[in-house]
């Protein structure tokens, strides 16, 4: 018996206990009019409670267009969801009608997007912005939904929250703006928080008072974090286990000491090694040759054999699964011992 | 050292407020560059990190005259070029090129890419006579790792790293003695990152490029840099070799914006110390007197409200003899280590450093 409506999802016991999210084969499509791009194919991961996943990959990699997939905010058209399961809570998200996914998101799973400028919108104060998901869910008239408002401004630690709740976007610096981002997200109590590059538009010293805050609110909130990024760095300082993306695929997946340590795939291996160290001077920098495929015309085989320094015949014509390494990791490479070792 | 091929004293940029359409009234002003001091020598590569509205971009603008200093002046060879014009500033101009940040829109869409990158010529013709131009540019375009057959094509059949190479042989085009590099890899996708900047390095030698290298990844400076400067709102706070400011920094700024860098080894995360700074940059238009940094600064007295530190070695390091001695503009400055450091290059590690 499918499960559809919100009641029956957030009450649902998953078969693993503390699993909240199960994406299965995923495929995703966009229909252009050059062709048909293929964003995503056959991803799979799961996010279990107080758990952050990680999943790094390049600009094209797919990693966006999964989780806007699980969100249940793609675009479609152009985009096309051709194939998989998105299992929240152990019920299928994609046979859920919309209404009912509605309400699922903003109480469920939560997103917080990159730039929290274009995200925001300017005409609106950012009380009347927060308390608005107050308004839409639980029906709280409006002055409680500011007073609530100021509470969640609090909570990320805005200062001076009770005057400032009236001010605009504008009126607030980067750091700040994407601290109401994620009360905003924060502000129904999720599960599962999706972050899509949270901190790439921020400075350093800002990035790490972000990201401090993010991870001290998961704690408290016991949340699941799918932390989508594409710096090497960020992910080693939060993640329990990462996922690498490449051309619509999953190419790795391993705890975050493992893959840092001894990558199993050959693109890992060269992201890690083409990064200047903050440590030491290095000589010259490894450098992955070529350029990411084209979604388009991605190559036969494995879509990194062309820019693979392993690569064999095998590789250019059969598309390598995720090979088991170990019960905690996969490797889609049909060498990985060999890159593990070498 | 050799001699300074570009010498900063002084150096101020102030963009005005002003308020009323008919009348302007100054009401203050944007102190984007407020008294910057630095030198290039030849041959080497100067790195400057800062965060987002410290005036590393302004600098770089006034460093090739795209912007008019409001204050100081600039040597060229002890040459003071700050107030030049006309036929003296062009015959300048070709000895500074700039390579820009965002090769989406610094290459025009409706030129080819023979046009882009032979188009100085077209300014400076005593260069390369017409004749030569073509193979000239096609030259220049085998340098820098393009296929020189692509000539006639448009930027937009470009990737993004192959347009930052684009935007290079157009720099390099006048073989000038010095590029500013504003930002060069920073929207590069970090496979591509490497491959341009290991192109940075090899232009280097083979054309004994002076750089200057401006960028807010501080691992990356660190990579391309001989030197490097700190800037903090429009001053450089701290200036030294790179193992002086990354393993021996003094400046609690630079203390602070070295510990923030996430480093992608997760063995480093449980030991190591964070200094997570307070608040927000103050806006440059309202800069705090005395020291600039007081306001999110640990250490602050009394004393950094009253006195501008001076970028000097500290009268107290004058007697160490090591890295820390070097120019610190900070009253208390002392040494802290606050980079960890990963398994060491060589050993088959894979600890690369930082992000993008």
């Amino acid at each position: 018996m499918p499960a559809t409506s919100y009641e029956a999802v957030m009450s649902a016991e998953p078969d693993t206990p503390g699993r909240l999210l199960d994406v299965r084969d995923l495929h995703v499509e966009f229909r252009t009019r050059d062709g048909v791009a293929r964003a995503v194919n056959g991803v799979n991961y799961t996010v279990d409670a107080g758990e952050t996943l990680a999943v790094l990959g390049e600009s094209g990699s797919g990693k966006s267009v999964t989780a806007q997939a699980v969100m249940g905010i793609l675009d479609m058209p152009p985009g096309r969801i051709t194939g998989g399961e998105i299992l929240f809570r152990g019920q299928d998200l994609l046979t859920m009608r919309e209404d009912e996914r509605r309400k699922i998101r903003g109480a469920g799973m939560a997103m917080i997007f990159q730039d929290a400028l274009s995200s925001l919108n300017p005409v609106l104060s950012v009380g009347d912005q927060l308390g608005e998901m107050f308004v839409v869910h639980q029906g709280l008239s409006r002055k409680d939904a500011k007073a609530r408002a100021v509470e969640l401004m609090d909570r990320v630690r805005i200062p001076a929250a009770k005057e400032r709740v009236g001010q605009y976007p504008h009126q607030f610096s980067g750091g700040m703006r994407q601290r109401i981002m994620i009360a905003m997200a924060l502000s129904l109590e999720p599960d599962l928080i999706i972050a899509d590059e949270p901190t790439t538009a921020l400075d350093v010293t800002v990035q790490a008072q972000v990201m401090d805050l993010l991870a001290e609110l998961q704690r408290e909130l016991d949340m699941g974090l799918i932390l989508i990024t594409h710096d090497l760095g960020v992910v080693a300082d939060v993640a329990d286990k990462i996922a690498v993306m490449y051309a619509g695929r999953i190419v790795e997946t391993a705890p975050v000491h493992d893959i840092y340590s001894a990558p199993a795939h050959p693109y890992t291996k060269g992201l890690l090694e083409s990064i200047p160290r903050l440590d030491q001077k290095g000589q010259e920098l490894y450098a992955i040759k070529g350029l990411p495929p084209n979604l388009m015309h991605i190559p036969p085989g494995c879509a990194f054999n062309p820019r693979c320094p392993m690569a064999q015949d095998v590789c250019r014509t059969d598309v390598p699964p995720l090979y088991e390494v170990n019960e905690q990791r996969g490797s889609a490479c049909h060498f990985w011992e060999a890159a593990i070792h070498g | 050292m050799a001699e300074a091929i570009l010498e900063v004293r002084d150096l101020v940029k102030h963009y005005p407020l002003t308020r009323g359409i008919l009348f302007k009234k100054h009401v203050g002003a944007v102190k984007a560059v407020d008294g910057v001091d630095v030198e290039l020598f030849a041959g080497e590569t100067l790195g400057i990190v800062g965060e987002s509205g410290c005036g590393k971009s302004t600098l770089a603008k006034m460093l090739v005259h795209l912007e008019r200093p409001t204050a100081g002046t600039i040597r060229y060879k002890g040459e003071d070029i700050t107030t030049l014009s006309g036929r003296a500033l062009k015959a300048v101009r070709r000895n500074i090129q700039m390579v820009f940040q965002d090769p989406y829109t610094s290459l025009n869409p409706r030129m080819t890419v023979g046009d882009i990158v032979g188009e100085p010529y077209e300014i400076h013709p005593e260069v390369a006579p017409k004749g030569s131009r073509r193979q000239k540019v096609q030259e220049l375009l085998d340098v820098v790792g393009l296929n020189p057959e692509y000539i006639n094509r448009y930027p937009h059949q470009f990737s993004g790293g192959q347009r930052q190479r684009i935007g290079i042989a157009r720099g390099l085009a006048l073989r000038p003695e010095v590029i500013v590099a504003d930002e060069p890899v920073s929207a590069l996708d970090v496979s591509v990152q490497a491959q341009v900047i290991n192109l940075l390095d090899k232009l280097q030698s083979e054309f004994s490029l002076s750089y200057v290298f401006i960028a807010h990844d501080l691992s990356i400076v660190r990579h391309i840099s001989d030197r490097v400067g700190v800037m903090y709102l429009g001053r450089i706070v701290e200036i030294g070799r790179d193992a002086e400011i990354y393993d021996h920094p003094t400046h609690p700024y630079t203390q602070a914006l070295l510990s923030a860098v996430p480093v992608p080894d997760p063995q480093a995360r449980e030991h190591r110390e964070r200094i997570i700074l307070t608040g927000d940059v103050p806006s440059p238009t309202n800069i705090p007197s005395g020291c600039r940094f007081r306001t999110r600064c640990w250490k602050a007295q009394e004393r950094c409200a009253r006195e501008v530190p001076l970028l000097a070695v500290p009268p107290h390091l004058e007697s160490v003899e090591g890295p820390a001695r070097h120019p610190s503009a900070c009253h208390f400055a002392e040494e802290k280590h606050v980079v960890p450091s990963g398994p060491a290059a060589g050993d088959g590690g894979t600890g690369g450093a930082k992000s993008l």
